[in-house]
């Protein structure tokens, strides 16, 4: 294989050494594409396949149709998750205004400086699963911090993580402190690349405050707001760890979220309804799929207009 | 009980004969797949392993132990793909997807020994699946209530038999400024707990069997009845509030620190209990007591096994060690107090001295003749029981959603079984 595309064989054939600038990158891009093909489209079919099964992943599958699917639609706990996944969407991305503001704070020569960034920074290096545990004892409704402030103040207690109501958005809040930080790191290595000209000269044409915020910086910082927010969108969805650390889904799955809900369906030890599982990874796939068309197809355009 | 030991003893001898003769022509290795990885039970497993090991000097044993809760998926897998000869695992319908893939090797021939069959009785129910049996026990534990002996002697209370003694003691708890009951239903079941017991005395075991074997309609006025006791209890506030926030772990430093005065739970909180600095003194147990005078007492006895995988290579020897974990004596000595502290499953092996595991032993030989059930995730399909134990969640949490809660349950009842 190597030999036939080195440039020095003269003995290669002649279609070979005519079509030698299409089949290199053919070539270094096949292992990458194989790989691809094998551990990412192939299971994306095949959980198409199985959603169509109705399977406990010991015995044979049983093909049922569209049936998980007519279930999905008049089941609670599907709709429930879709809703907390819908809030999860929206409130995560507090996350992306929350880290350009602190950015912006961080963004000066202080002592020290570089200290306060890395706290700042700290709560996205740690653990998901720490963020978690500290949580639900900050939210703890006989001894949490939380419930001591309120009571500080004279307010009742709040059992955030047992209150059907709140439970989603205090995963949230506890989600959103590492995503701040992420976001924030991605602004402060954005600001690092504004046009400090462009600074001079607004500022000698008036411009201050949130002016200058709005029409000279912010453009600026387009590039570190794209990637802000596709992380944030996929971090979204992809709330998994915090869930299950904190309510377990709880209570009575009024927390749960489609992944952690194919997880419980498919692979928890109540589940192992593969069928079913794969049903729902499939409305999840479809919903990632949609946002991840939108960035795509935004990216190309800007690199479209880039030329 | 007399009865049966006399029969044991008379048995012993022949038993002892079929053993001897069998252990000289086990050969090769037998692999044993294990879940006891908790450090006292993993210590138990491996003195197994290894005496039996010596036992039969031809056979070697490959004993391979799994963290507890990854096994429960990990099975899956080694049973259809490298089988061991021997696997733990849980009685009743939580064998039903193993057995029904053909993955369990029936073992009804064991059972069919005098020595098993006249001794291991009690437990033979829960090892039956469609008329045969798919593994023998090796330990089970009892369930009851677990109450702060000081604090009922400081408010003047007796230990209930019935269930206007139950409340009235409940309300003199709750006019002390305690809670009755402890209880963490963070992880649902043991919310399941209650119900089950709840409903095994409001409507007794068969009905009960037949409720988590999908045969009665979770909205019948019988099940209706059992959660109005249920609700007698929520509304006097009896539990402690915010359970859907604790473990069960979580929920141990109330009864710890007297602000609740009794959990319904298994023998095994009673160690936790102890080294959070609960005397003998303090510490007590009762029965649940009778709701319903019409039906029998039963009780949960959740019951851990040994099964053989119908894909293992060394079946002779797996049946032999299966014969060897059920006699009286290994019986007596695994179940001790400084081992696995449970019940032994032989009806001729002896228990271990200790207060909790004496009377659970008296309770469940004597004083249970509705039956044992296994619990309620194992008695009912899982599917089915992590719906119902959300629902039973819920409802302890809020009492005027049961109408939607058990048309939820029955919707799955009908789409399930």
């Amino acid at each position: 294989m190597v030999d036939t595309t080195t440039p020095l064989n003269d003995g290669a054939p002649g279609w070979i050494r005519r079509n030698r600038q299409t089949l290199a990158p053919a070539l270094f891009l096949l292992p990458g594409v194989l790989f691809f093909a094998f551990y990412v489209i192939f299971p994306i079919v095949q959980s198409f396949n199985l959603s169509f099964y109705r399977w406990d992943g010991l015995g044979e599958p049983v093909y049922v149709g569209a049936e998980n699917y007519i279930e999905l639609m008049d089941d609670r706990a599907f709709e429930v998750s879709m809703w907390n996944n819908l809030k999860w969407l929206l409130m995560y991305l507090l996350a992306i205004p929350a880290g350009l503001a602190i950015a912006l704070f961080l963004n000066q020569n202080v002592v020290g400086i570089r200290l306060y960034k890395s706290l700042f920074f700290f709560p996205f290096v740690i653990s998901q699963v720490v963020v978690g545990l500290v949580f639900s004892w900050f939210y703890d409704p006989t001894f949490g911090l939380l419930n001591q402030i309120l009571g500080f103040f004279g307010f009742g207690t709040v059992n955030v993580l047992g209150d059907p109501n709140l439970v989603t958005y205090g995963i949230i809040v506890a989600g959103l402190w590492p995503q701040t930080a992420y976001c924030m790191i991605l602004y402060l290595t954005g600001l690092n690349a504004v046009d400090p000209e462009q600074v001079e000269a607004a500022r000698l044409d008036g411009a201050k405050g949130m002016k200058m915020l709005w029409y000279v910086i912010i453009p600026q910082l387009r590039p570190a707001t794209f990637i802000a927010f596709v992380v944030t969108i996929i971090g979204a969805l992809r709330s998994f760890d915090l869930i299950s650390i904190m309510t377990n889904g709880g209570p009575f799955g009024s927390s749960r979220v489609l992944s952690f809900y194919m997880f419980e369906k498919a692979l928890s030890e109540y589940g192992f309804r593969m069928g079913y599982g794969a049903a729902i990874a499939v409305v999840l796939f479809l919903i990632m799929l949609s946002f991840i068309a939108y960035f795509l197809w935004s990216m190309y355009q800007e690199e479209k207009g880039g030329r | 009980m007399n009865l049966l030991k006399g029969t044991a003893a008379g048995l012993a001898m022949v038993v002892g004969l079929t053993a001897s003769a069998q252990a000289s022509e086990l050969s090769g290795t037998l692999k044993i797949f294990s879940d006891m990885s908790n450090p006292a039970p993993r210590a138990v497993m491996e003195k197994l392993a290894s005496d039996f090991d010596a036992l039969h000097p031809d056979l070697s044993v490959e004993l391979t132990v799994i963290d507890r809760e990854a096994y429960k998926t990990q099975i899956r897998n080694f049973l259809t793909a490298n089988a061991p000869d021997v696997a733990n695992w849980y009685a009743a319908n939580r064998m039903r997807p193993y057995v029904s893939a053909g993955l369990f090797e029936d073992v009804s021939d064991l059972w069919a020994e005098p020595a098993i069959a006249d001794n291991l009785a009690s437990t033979k129910g829960a090892m039956t699946l469609d008329g045969k049996q798919w593994g023998v026990p090796y330990t089970y534990y009892q369930w009851g209530v677990y109450y702060r002996e000081d604090i009922y002697d400081e408010l003047g209370l007796e230990e209930p038999k019935d269930w206007e003694a139950f409340k009235s003691n409940c309300q003199k708890i709750l006019d002390s400024g305690r809670k009755c009951f402890t209880i963490g239903s963070k992880f649902l079941w043991t919310a399941g707990g209650w119900f089950d017991y709840l409903n095994m005395r409001t409507n007794g075991y068969d009905f009960h069997m037949a409720l988590t074997n999908g045969d009665v309609e979770w909205t019948d006025d019988r099940v209706k009845q059992t959660f109005a006791n249920w609700r007698e209890l929520i509304d006097m506030g009896a539990f402690i509030d915010n359970h859907q926030s604790y473990s069960w772990q979580e929920a141990l430093p109330f009864m710890v620190n007297g602000e609740a005065a009794a959990y319904l739970m298994g023998n095994f909180a009673v160690a936790p209990l102890r080294e959070a600095g609960l005397s003998d003194e303090q510490l007590d147990f009762y029965q649940f007591p009778v709701i319903n005078p019409d039906v029998e007492l039963a009780e949960d006895a959740p019951t851990d096994t040994f099964h053989i995988p119908s894909g293992a290579q060394n079946k002779e020897a797996a049946r032999e060690f299966l014969r060897y974990v059920v006699s009286a004596d290994v019986q007596t000595e695994i179940n001790a107090g400084p081992a696995l502290g449970q019940l032994p499953v032989n009806a001729s092996s002896s228990v271990d001295a200790d207060e909790m595991l004496n009377q659970g032993f008296e309770m469940l030989s004597s004083n249970s003749p509705g039956g044992i059930a296994q619990f309620f995730d194992r008695d009912a399909p899982a599917e089915m029981a992590s719906i119902a134990m959300e629902g039973f969640q819920e409802f302890m949490v809020f009492p005027d959603n049961l109408e939607d809660v058990l048309n939820r349950l029955e919707k799955a009842r009908q789409r399930i079984y």
